[in-house]
């Protein structure tokens, strides 16, 4: 069928959701575990890219404009796809099958149909070819995202979901703004290669930074993430940061300000994850890091760099998912999450225990994992380009992840100390959802040519050979050597149940304490004018009162007199006024 | 350990035997991949990056600092668990 080539992947989830509002039991699980299958198989077999990315490093993007919608005269582009485009489409089917799998024992509307609606945004977000579309589908996916996040049905919960709603908003807002003002310089809507140019770029690129977790704009994701339902996290962790991922990889390739916002997203995060207890907080910081490997990789700009960037947004999407996953089983099960109450739980859940440790190892890119296969591309093309500093940092921020994402989260989760916490193994459910996530991370990182096949622009690239795996082996080993010789020797940071302060501060502590402080301020500002104003207006009604005035004073006596004594003063006043003026 | 029963089947690691077979392995390959160092040739692209050594070293002083500068940072950042649902 001709149409069917056309059909815009977002439609058949949005459809789903309609109808998970309208089913219930096996009929609802289902429709919400066909939606990404049939979604995706139509998206493998029947859509093609138009035109196959050529090989240079220069980007070159192939258009297809074969869904439109006219819309105030305006045409919206709703299937532009090419290889970009399509890959991301891949891994948000995936992604969300994963996801759906290991939400199916939930029985929440509100949550199922937040999700399809979130994942539906996601895919439209990654097809829509002009920035019109692209805003819509931005504003959907905060609105549907922040159900994940308030159907948790706490207080704080309820409060980070309008936190993180006002972040998202305000992308949203910076969007249309940079869009709009772009169409006036550049009398375009396409969402091509942007670049920092003009007023409308730079908003834009605010926009997707917001998104994406830019320094001092990230506490959103680490606010809001851990807040989340169990599932809900793994639905949010694969989406949001990754669409902005696409869309700087499309719209700001080769920025160069983006090495270095990339290098310190990859850097920071680790120092914080060390420190956290929230587990699942742990992971929301390790996100960054990860990103910011990806936000290098678009910053370089190469062939090789952009394949780099998608293949680890790609495996990335999948391993986090599996990280969160078991921390979300632990959770789950046990109700807490925090490393300072949480430990030998291996007894207990050893399937979710092992899952979690092919997820750490993902990561932390060992040799036959998803991680070692793209990491390796970014890393490569930084030294290529003559970064070595950079390359430095994220060799850092390299080992940094290992020792908190690779060794911290599983060790503490399911090693040291046993807290004599039994529980159940994970939901069968959950437990084939880690599987399959599992497996992927094993098949990517052993067989990378298939992914590699599937990547944008060409490229001559293979990660195994003796210098890369043995270099990697031996960063990584020498990491979790540092991890056990602090541990032996009491050096550690114990787990401690705390917060600690990041950027969110200035917004959660500051400045409601400077509204605070300036509000009493100007109320005993107020309070000292009124009783000023008071005390003299009595002492003037005093002496007013003491004084022979006082006779002709208007309210209390009237004698016509007085009347027209006053009378008297104002039309004099009045003649004055006319005589002068 | 309250909810442990007394007679409760023991694990993997329970037995120290166990954690120190583990830990011994774990030494071994860290030597191992050191002195490989020495006799594989692998190629580079920076001169720092040749190095025999190079990684294990960086790794291990890396995760060192890492985690020193955290202690330190922990210090200046740490806060009660409710500090931000109490207004002060």
């Amino acid at each position: 069928m001709m149409w069917m080539n056309n059909l815009p992947p977002f439609i058949p989830f949005f459809i789903a959701a309609l109808l998970v509002l309208v089913t219930q039991g096996h009929l609802r699980s289902i429709i919400l575990l066909a939606t990404p299958v049939l979604g995706g198989l139509h998206l493998w077999f029947d859509v093609q890219p138009f035109v196959p990315m050529v090989a240079t490093d220069a980007l070159v993007t192939a258009k297809e404009l074969s869904y439109q919608l006219t819309m105030f005269n305006y045409q919206l582009e709703f299937m532009r796809v090419d290889k970009l485009s399509l890959l991301f489409g891949y891994l948000f089917h995936i992604a969300s099958f994963i996801a759906i799998i290991y939400a199916l024992h939930v029985r929440d509307t509100i949550q199922q149909v937040a999700g399809l609606l979130y994942v539906g945004s996601a895919l439209g977000a990654v097809f829509a070819g002009d920035l019109i579309s692209l805003f819509i589908f931005w504003e959907c996916l905060a609105l549907s995202s922040v159900f994940l996040i308030w159907t948790s049905r706490t207080e704080r919960a309820i409060k980070s979901g309008i936190r993180y709603l006002m972040f998202q908003v305000a992308s949203g807002v910076l969007l249309l703004a940079g869009t709009l003002i772009y169409h006036y310089e550049h009398d375009s809507f396409a969402f091509d290669f942007i670049g920092l140019e003009g007023m409308g770029s730079w908003l834009i690129f605010i926009a997707f930074g917001i998104k994406c977790a830019f320094p001092f704009l990230h506490n959103w994701l680490t606010d809001a993430y851990p807040k989340a339902t169990p599932s809900g996290t793994v639905f949010l962790s694969a989406f949001s940061t990754k669409l902005a991922v696409y869309a700087l990889a499309r719209g700001y390739p080769g920025t160069e300000l983006l090495i270095y916002i990339g290098v310190i997203m990859a850097c920071f995060p680790i120092f914080y994850a060390v420190l956290e207890n929230d587990l699942r907080r742990v992971l929301a910081y390790s996100m960054i890091n990860q990103l910011g490997f990806m936000v290098v990789g678009i910053g370089i700009g190469t062939a090789l760099a952009l394949n780099g960037t998608v293949a680890h947004a790609f495996a990335h999407i999948i391993y986090k998912s599996l990280l969160f996953m078991s921390m979300g089983a632990v959770l789950y099960r046990v109700a807490n999450i925090n490393g300072s109450d949480l430990g030998g739980l291996y007894k207990s859940m050893p399937w979710t225990t092992t899952f979690c440790i092919v997820g750490a190892a993902s990561i932390s890119a060992f040799p036959l994992f998803s991680g070692f296969i793209a990491k390796s591309l970014i890393m490569v093309a930084v030294m290529k380009e003559g970064y070595f500093i950079i390359w430095l940092m994220l060799l850092f921020a390299a080992a940094g992840v290992f020792h908190h994402a690779g060794i911290k989260v599983p060790y503490f989760a399911f090693f040291h100390h046993d807290r004599g916490i039994r529980v159940k193994e994970a939901p069968k459910n959950m437990l084939v959802a880690m599987f399959i996530a599992a497996v992927l991370c094993i098949f990517i990182g052993s067989q990378p040519q298939y992914l590699y096949a599937l990547l944008p622009w060409k490229m001559e690239y293979w990660p195994y050979d003796m210098t890369h795996v043995l270099t990697q082996l031996q960063l990584l080993f020498f990491s979790a050597l540092a991890f056990v010789w602090l541990n032996k020797q009491g050096l550690y940071p114990p787990e401690l149940r705390s917060v600690n302060i990041d950027f969110e501060w200035t917004y959660r502590k500051l400045l409601p304490a400077t509204g605070r402080a300036s509000y009493n301020l100007l109320q005993s500002f107020n309070r000292a004018v009124t009783s000023a104003v008071q005390q003299s207006w009595q002492s003037f009604q005093s002496a007013f009162q003491a004084s022979r005035l006082s006779k002709y004073h208007l309210a209390s006596s009237w004698p016509t007199g007085s009347m027209v004594l006053w009378i008297g003063v104002i039309l004099g006043g009045y003649l004055l006024a006319d005589i002068y003026f | 350990m309250s909810n442990k029963d007394k007679d409760e089947k023991t694990y993997l690691f329970d037995k120290p035997r166990n954690v120190s077979r583990l830990l011994s392995g774990f030494y071994i390959t860290c030597v191992g991949l050191f002195i490989a160092d020495f006799f594989v040739h692998r190629h580079s692209v920076h001169p720092w990056e040749g190095l025999p050594g190079f990684y294990a070293i960086y790794g291990f002083v890396a995760c060192v600092i890492l985690v020193f500068i955290a202690k330190a940072m922990r210090k200046v950042l740490m806060r009660k668990e409710d500090y931000y649902d109490v207004d002060e």
